[in-house]
């Protein structure tokens, strides 16, 4: 099919100098550049193109733009492969590959079409009103049934191989649209020397100009778009961007838009360039010359391929070269569909008008007449016949009450119907900044109303539809931004000269009679995607759904993927009519974001795979891949869970890992734990304040753990803190709680109590730190360190030295976490993985294991030691987890006036307590709830939980600690825990399994 | 009328011009027995259920715009009871059970989808809470189960599992009673049945005050004139303070934005639930194929139906994180609700310190979910002034006391 | 996304703060001699103002400097913004 039957020999914005091929529906076809894929195919008569989503019914090509209901395509192989593409938007690009969707198992023979069969049955929210007999079929079939119709196109179903990038811009003023009026303003506010941004959704700029006759001082339209471009790209300050549409208006002036940079290129053909970019612009002034959508009119079988809208029409005729049938019916209720109906005939179609009003434009008819155009006017269309593609119309003579016909209905024949119901202003974006839009009767659509945000609209967008007053309109709009943002410029643009226009008023005309006066209305399409019509939406309002919200969801109009753009004023109408009321007494539905559809990819940016969440490493981390560590995620940081030698399992790993640290020395790299250096005369004041325990009277030199809790009496965050000298603190935080224990801090300083002199930095980063444990621990610091005595008189427990080890300065500070004497090594981080890798070879005689967080988790068990997030959950106190003797009683802290209140005062509050399983090899999983008796089946009163639960080699057994209500005070008794499959029982202990008396931890 | 597939094609045959109005458009009397304020969803249970179970009909329900029209009518529809604490865990089953017969109840079809919620978890934190969360579910008599990634793997074999990705999918929590339901639906079903067993649903009627003297309440200032009422019931979700500050006290509850997106209609290609607390973002696929897409709330306070842009974009981020191949769909309308977060991430219900003035409210993000078990209960609590068992720890007391009931985890993202 | 002024890095975008809450609250002096209601009502009780609301931001991704804003919570305009400490320039009004 390469013989384009229906393409015109001259003329058009397309380059017959570039064939491309393209293939729909496995045919292939032969368009040329500046096509889009609805032109190439209208060029050879193609105008079936989709099924609807209820009915499945035959669609074709009804606009020329953003607004199209009907004609989506699935677009691309593979993994590149789009869905639900506009294809009267889709630009044509060699080898393009179209499918139609939502049939099956072709176009032409749909199966899915006896739905059109039984649509009796399908009026609107019928489902609401069956499938619920006999009730177990609604989940096991009918739902399916539904489900399995579905959707329109296919989702790709490999990762999408494209990049989207972002960019973020601020200017003076951004105009939206460059049509007449968007161009228009441009070129005012660019002269002034504002920045200015014009982004237009079309593959060049222009608008409807581009598929217009229009003469503009004398000369093609084009022309003059051209020259003003040039004028613009002359203009160092201002930036012209096509194929970008502004897809969002949010609040403070902030704007996003799309660019498609590689849509209109072959697949994978962009090289380094992203196939689209996010723009996010903040601008100080907008215009919104965003244009108007063409209302269809609404009579039987409107939406029968080979009816478009005249608009439309005459942009396949002008813009594209392409003459969309050979007999047209032009119907309209307006001026607009004249000269429509004349490019029609002049590209050599016969042509019939059908105009609503009984008085038709005299020149414009006068026009027409002269190309033997017949006007029927004070006519309607009744009815379109045909199937695949319209065949004939009836027509017939309004009645004087404009409800009924007079007179012999005629039939006509035709293979187009080019209709006009009117304009409809593009206020999505004007809505989306918060104005009101506000219903005109003298224009007979919705309009901008007052602005709320620094915007202004122009021309048609603003309900300005002829020619003269766009430019007009458009250019003061541009001149007032840039003053507005401070720039002006004085002398005016001359005003382009063009042909006279006047029009006469649209008629309020919204849907034909049925035939007969009383019978049902069949078949009026308003929503052409949802297969919504005007009986449904009558149905709705007689249903009691009033609201137009109510309609718009129990119809579905105007939610599909073109949110209504072509029917939405038309569903507000029949409202209306059906109600009674008003039009502007019905409401409109709010326009939501985006304008069209967003990909998410260009939304998600950068942000994903590696890139998703900064990952955070510590000096030693190549040392802990090289020796095959096994990873954790703590927040952002990877941690070592645990070094598996070549043949262990985990457990075995983790086994070897405890007896090193117990027996001989284990080494914990310790860096990620949150680090924040306190200062200034009032810090001891601070920590007093924060912490449940008293630091004011902490000697500097030694450290303190102190625990953190909210105002709410729940414990946030631990770690220990030293005090480096009388006005100086070093804060450790957990490794998950740093950002926002330094954010609490900075918090309560800075709004609370700012008459306290203190001072935070975090200096997680600065420090690398190596904690070593174990008998030997000391002995290897000792060949290590020079210039501090480690001895425990000199260097006890909770307390910090300095000194140099292996040669680098140390901080080297007496905390432990595992119980066992320990000392924690802080070096600067560069030398972090110089002093790893130096204790690792000095250690080696010792037998130094690196051991991971899983290790560490086991050890802290062991010794009763807690994990806030982990044996905290939110609702513990520092009562609860055995810990009251830290909550001091001669100071106030944050969230002491809460352990005061009745709840926290409970004796039967969940307490911190030991668990140890009557089968010592059992190990509890962490999570299990604890009963007192197990009933036969659920529910069950639960008493507790199990925290955490490890097997623990040093103890050769298993070991938990759990919250257990009123735990303290069941020491010894037995609870069973019951688990899916099985229960366990347990006794009750004190949460420490060893050395009770930290003799190991001292020494 | 009722409604079936004979009524309909009785119906088909006079081209469904015979269908009676669903529910009718009453003038508000000057006196009710019982005011209910708010129109949504649990709005209208209420009404429901005080006249169903309660035999209180003389009830107007009064809303300030159109049924549904909240919170009811912007959330992602999801329906799961899979609570942590006891307290949660019973009220949301009860709702559960009372979905999955609400649409023989109303005789409206509110197509309830059970096609299961997997919640998933990506770290060993996210796994220990998990199934802490799945072990006291299934011992408050709920269906709840672990799945591992192989598991998971099979049952949504479009998420991207690899151990490789920056925060890999380590297990999940799966209630295979969950799945979604039709949130008009169930505002209109709900409409329908309280409006046949007589009560008065009022719309676009506004409250611009509440009445009340001797500490106990008397009627309400409404933009159609005044309403002399014995007893006020106030679920109005993001706007509970407001309605609170005109009785003169305040709550802890705070509005803030919620957002969420659909993507165009696609075949069927996601059939479950997915939810992620870790990475932020929930996921579904109507059955009209658009994939519903949700996140957390945006940080600041508001009553504003709309939200931020960087909000969405964290969640496209960490949408394509989980489903790679979602990246080239499309966003086709996003949108917000007000949703009023309390301290404890659950709802209040109950009495309040006006006499015969009760609130319920503080449904954060869950409140869909809840829907015929909070009208349940909010109307037992009205009926005898004294709650139902399954909200008797839900009171506003329980921020003096300290009994919290902390459901942050539970919550879809974490606050 | 807003565009917030920070008192002393100027106008940035929303996504360079974090939300702080209500402003105003004042901390009792004396804690331990609040009831359990008083205190509640420090603790939880919220005034959620819908209208302009005067509120706390911080500049977390900037400055890390704390001050107030008075924000209406309908439209989302910004009448001003104050330093910690300072009375309000604004009256917190309902609207909306």
């Amino acid at each position: 099919m390469n013989e384009q039957r229906f393409r015109l020999f001259a003329g058009g914005r397309i380059d017959r100098e570039r064939a491309v091929r393209f293939d729909f529906d496995g045919e292939r076809y032969t368009g040329f550049a500046g096509d889009t894929v609805a032109s190439a195919l209208l060029a050879h008569g193609v105008h079936l193109v989709g099924r609807s989503f209820k009915y499945h019914r035959p669609r074709g090509i009804l606009s020329a733009g953003a607004e199209e209901p009907n004609a989506l395509l699935q677009v691309g192989r593979g993994a590149y492969t789009l869905p639900n593409q506009r294809a009267t938007q889709v630009e044509l690009y060699a080898g393009l590959s179209a499918t139609s969707q939502n049939r099956w198992p072709s176009l032409r023979f749909d199966a899915g079409a006896v739905s059109s069969l039984l649509s009796p049955l399908f009026p609107a929210g019928f489902y609401y009103k069956t499938f619920m007999w006999p009730p177990s079929f609604w989940l096991r079939h009918y739902e399916p049934l539904i489900r399995r119709a579905a959707g329109l196109g296919r989702s790709p179903t490999e990762p999408d191989p494209d990049r989207y990038e972002k960019m973020h811009v601020h200017c003076d003023v951004l105009v939206v649209g460059a049509g007449a009026a968007g161009l228009a303003a441009a070129l005012s506010a660019g002269r002034t020397g504002a920045r200015v941004m014009l982004a237009d959704e079309q593959s060049e700029p222009g608008g409807w100009l581009l598929g217009s006759k229009t003469a503009i001082d004398d000369a093609p339209a084009v022309e003059w778009i051209a020259s003003a471009l040039e004028d613009l790209r002359s203009m160092p300050e201002v930036r012209v961007l096509p194929r970008t549409t502004v897809t969002g208006y949010y609040d403070h002036n902030y704007l996003v838009a799309l660019e498609r940079v590689g849509d209109h290129l072959p697949p994978g053909t962009g090289g380094a360039r992203p196939r689209q970019r996010l723009w996010k612009i903040r601008a100080r002034q907008v215009v919104l010359a965003t244009g108007a959508h063409e209302r269809p009119l609404v009579f039987r079988n409107n939406d029968r391929p080979g009816i478009m809208l005249a608009g439309a029409a005459r942009q396949y005729v002008n813009r594209y070269a392409v003459r969309p049938g050979e007999s047209a019916v032009v119907v309209t209720n307006n001026d607009s569909a004249y000269p429509a109906a004349i490019d029609l005939s002049d590209c050599g179609m016969q042509v019939h008008i059908v105009d609503v009003r009984s008085r038709p434009p005299e020149a414009m008819a006068a026009a027409a007449r002269q190309r033997s155009i017949e006007i029927f006017a004070g006519h309607a269309l009744v009815a379109a016949h045909g199937h695949a593609r319209v065949r004939e119309v009836t027509l017939a003579s309004l009645d004087a009450a404009r409800t009924g016909y007079t007179g012999t209905p005629r039939r006509l024949s035709c293979d187009l119907v080019a209709m006009s119901g009117g304009l409809n202003p593009a206020v999505h974006l004007f809505s989306q900044s918060r104005g009101r839009i506000v219903y005109s009767p003298e224009r007979g659509c919705f309009v901008p109303g007052e602005s709320v945000q620094a915007e202004r609209s122009a021309g048609a967008a603003n309900g300005t539809f002829p020619l003269a007053y766009c430019l007009s309109e458009g250019r003061e709009a541009g001149k007032a931004a840039a003053a507005a943002a401070g720039f002006r410029k004085r002398g005016g643009l001359r005003s382009p000269k063009v042909e006279g226009e006047r029009e006469q008023p649209a008629e309020a005309w919204w849907i034909s009679p049925p035939s007969r006066a009383g019978a049902p209305l069949n078949k009026h399409f308003v929503d052409f995607q949802n297969d919504v019509s005007a009986a449904d939406i009558a149905l709705a309002a007689r249903e009691g759904y009033r609201s137009v919200e109510h309609v718009k969801r129990y119809t579905t109009t105007g939610m599909g993927t073109d949110q209504g753009k072509t029917s939405n004023t038309n569903a507000i109408a029949i409202i209306s009519q059906t109600l009674g009321v008003d039009p502007s007494q019905v409401g409109v539905t709010t326009f939501r974001p985006p304008y069209t559809p967003l990909t998410f990819g260009a939304l998600a940016g950068r942000d994903i795979g590696e890139l998703a969440d900064p990952v955070r490493t510590t000096p030693m981390h190549d040392w802990h891949l090289a020796h095959g560590a096994a990873f954790e995620d703590v927040g952002q940081w990877k941690r070592p869970w645990y070094y598996p030698a070549a043949g262990e399992s985990m457990q075995d790993a983790v086994d070897r890992e405890c007896l090193a640290a117990r027996n001989a020395i284990g080494i914990l790299d310790a860096t990620t734990l949150g680090k924040i250096d306190i200062q200034g005369a009032d810090a001891a004041e601070f920590l007093d304040r924060i912490y449940t325990n008293g630091f004011r009277k902490l000697a500097p030199g030694r450290c303190r753990y102190g625990l953190m809790c909210g105002e709410d009496g729940m414990v946030f965050d631990d770690g220990v803190t030293a005090r480096l000298a009388d006005r100086h603190f070093l804060m450790s935080t957990t490794t998950g709680g740093a950002a926002r224990v330094l954010a609490w801090l900075e918090e309560w300083s800075q709004t609370e109590w700012p008459e306290l002199e203190v001072y935070f930095n975090s200096v997680t980063e600065q420090y690398a730190v190596a904690s070593i444990s174990g008998p030997f621990a000391r002995a290897l610091l000792e060949e290590l360190a020079t210039g501090i005595d480690l001895g425990p008189e000199a260097l006890p427990f909770m307390s910090w030295g300095e000194g140099r080890v292996a040669g680098i300065p140390a901080r080297i500070v007496r905390v432990s976490f595992t119980g066992e004497s320990s000392f924690e090594i802080n070096v600067p981080s560069d030398y972090g993985l110089y002093l790893w890798t130096t204790l690792m070879r000095a250690g080696a005689r010792y037998g130094i294991t690196p051991f991971g967080t899983e290790a560490m988790h086991v050890l802290r068990a062991e010794k009763g030691f807690i994990i806030a997030g982990q044996d905290t959950d939110g609702t513990v106190t520092p009562d609860d987890l055995g810990l009251g003797r830290m909550v001091s009683r001669h100071k106030d802290f944050i969230g002491k006036r809460s352990l005061a209140r009745p709840d926290c005062r409970r004796a039967d509050r969940k307490q911190l307590v030991g668990l140890l399983t009557e089968d010592p090899q059992t190990v509890l999983p962490e999570g299990a709830q604890i009963v007192d008796r197990v009933l036969p089946r659920p529910p069950m009163k639960m008493i507790g939980h199990v925290t955490s639960s490890y097997f623990s080699a040093n103890l050769g057994r298993s070991i938990a600690l759990a919250l257990l209500r009123g735990g303290r005070e069941r020491h010894g008794e037995r609870v069973v825990l019951p688990l899916p499959k099985r229960r366990v029982a347990a006794t009750v202990t004190a949460p420490v399994f060893y050395d009770e008396q930290g003799e190991r931890l001292r020494a | 009328m009722k409604y079936s597939i004979f009524s309909l094609l009785r119906n088909a045959f006079s081209y469904h011009e015979n269908w009676p109005a669903a529910w009718r458009s009453p003038d508000p009397r000057s006196a009710y027995d019982v005011v209910i304020v708010g129109g949504g969803g649990h709005g209208l249970a209420t009404a429901y259920y005080l006249a169903r179970n309660h035999r209180i009909t003389n009830v107007a329900v009064l809303e300030k715009g159109w049924l549904g029209g909240g919170n009811t009518g912007r959330n992602t529809t999801i329906i799961r009871s899979n609570y942590l604490w006891d307290e949660s865990a019973h009220l949301y089953e009860h709702a559960l059970r009372l979905y999955e017969g609400l649409s023989r109840d109303l005789n409206y079809n509110i197509m309830l989808s059970q096609r299961g919620v997997l919640n998933l978890a990506h770290n060993l934190g996210d796994l220990r809470e998990l199934s802490r969360r799945v072990n006291a579910i299934r011992l408050n008599g709920i269906d709840s189960e672990i799945l591992n990634p192989a598991e998971i793997k099979a049952m949504v074999p479009i998420l991207n599992t690899s151990p490789s990705s920056r925060y890999p999918v380590l297990g999940a929590s799966l209630q295979r009673r969950g799945g979604t339901a039709r949130h008009d639906a169930v505002a209109w079903g709900l409409a329908r049945g309280a409006d046949a067993r007589g009560v008065d649903i009022i719309q676009n009627c506004e409250v611009t005050g509440i009445r009340h003297s001797g500490g106990a309440v008397e009627g309400v200032e409404t933009t159609r004139g005044y309403i002399r009422t014995k007893k006020v019931g106030v679920v109005v979700a993001g706007h509970a303070s407001v309605l609170a500050e005109m009785a003169g006290f305040r709550l802890p509850v705070e509005s803030h934005p919620l957002q969420a997106l659909v993507s165009e209609p696609i075949k069927p290609i996601h059939h479950c639930v997915v939810m992620s607390n870790a990475v932020h973002v929930y996921v579904s696929q109507s059955d009209k194929g658009e994939l519903v897409i949700g996140a957390g709330i945006d940080a600041y306070h508001s009553y504003a139906q709309r939200g931020s842009l960087p909000v969405i974009e964290e969640q496209m981020g960490a949408l394509i994180e989980l489903f790679p191949i979602f990246s080239r769909l499309r966003m086709l309308r996003q949108w917000g609700g007000i949703v009023d977060v309390c301290p404890d991430a659950s709802p209040i219900i109950g009495k309040t310190p006006v006499r015969n003035l009760y609130f319920n409210c503080g449904w954060g993000t869950g409140g869909f979910k809840a829907t015929p078990g909070s009208g349940w209960v909010f109307a037992h609590t009205i009926a005898h002034d004294t709650p139902h068992p399954l909200n008797a720890a839900f009171t506003l007391e329980r921020f003096t006391s300290g009994a919290l009931i902390d459901e942050h985890g539970a919550a879809a993202v974490a606050h | 996304m807003l565009l917030i002024h920070c008192p002393w890095c100027g106008p940035r975008n929303e996504d360079e703060f974090s939300y702080g809450g209500e402003a105003h609250i004042v901390r009792p002096a004396a804690p331990e001699a609040e009831s359990d209601a008083q205190w509640a009502d420090y603790l939880f009780m919220r005034t959620n103002r819908k209208g302009l609301n005067l509120e706390r931001w911080v500049h977390t991704h900037g400055c890390g400097r704390w001050f107030n804003v008075a924000r209406d919570t309908v439209t989302h305009r910004i009448e001003a913004v104050y330093g910690m400490g300072e009375a309000p320039p604004v009256q917190s009004r309902g609207g909306g």
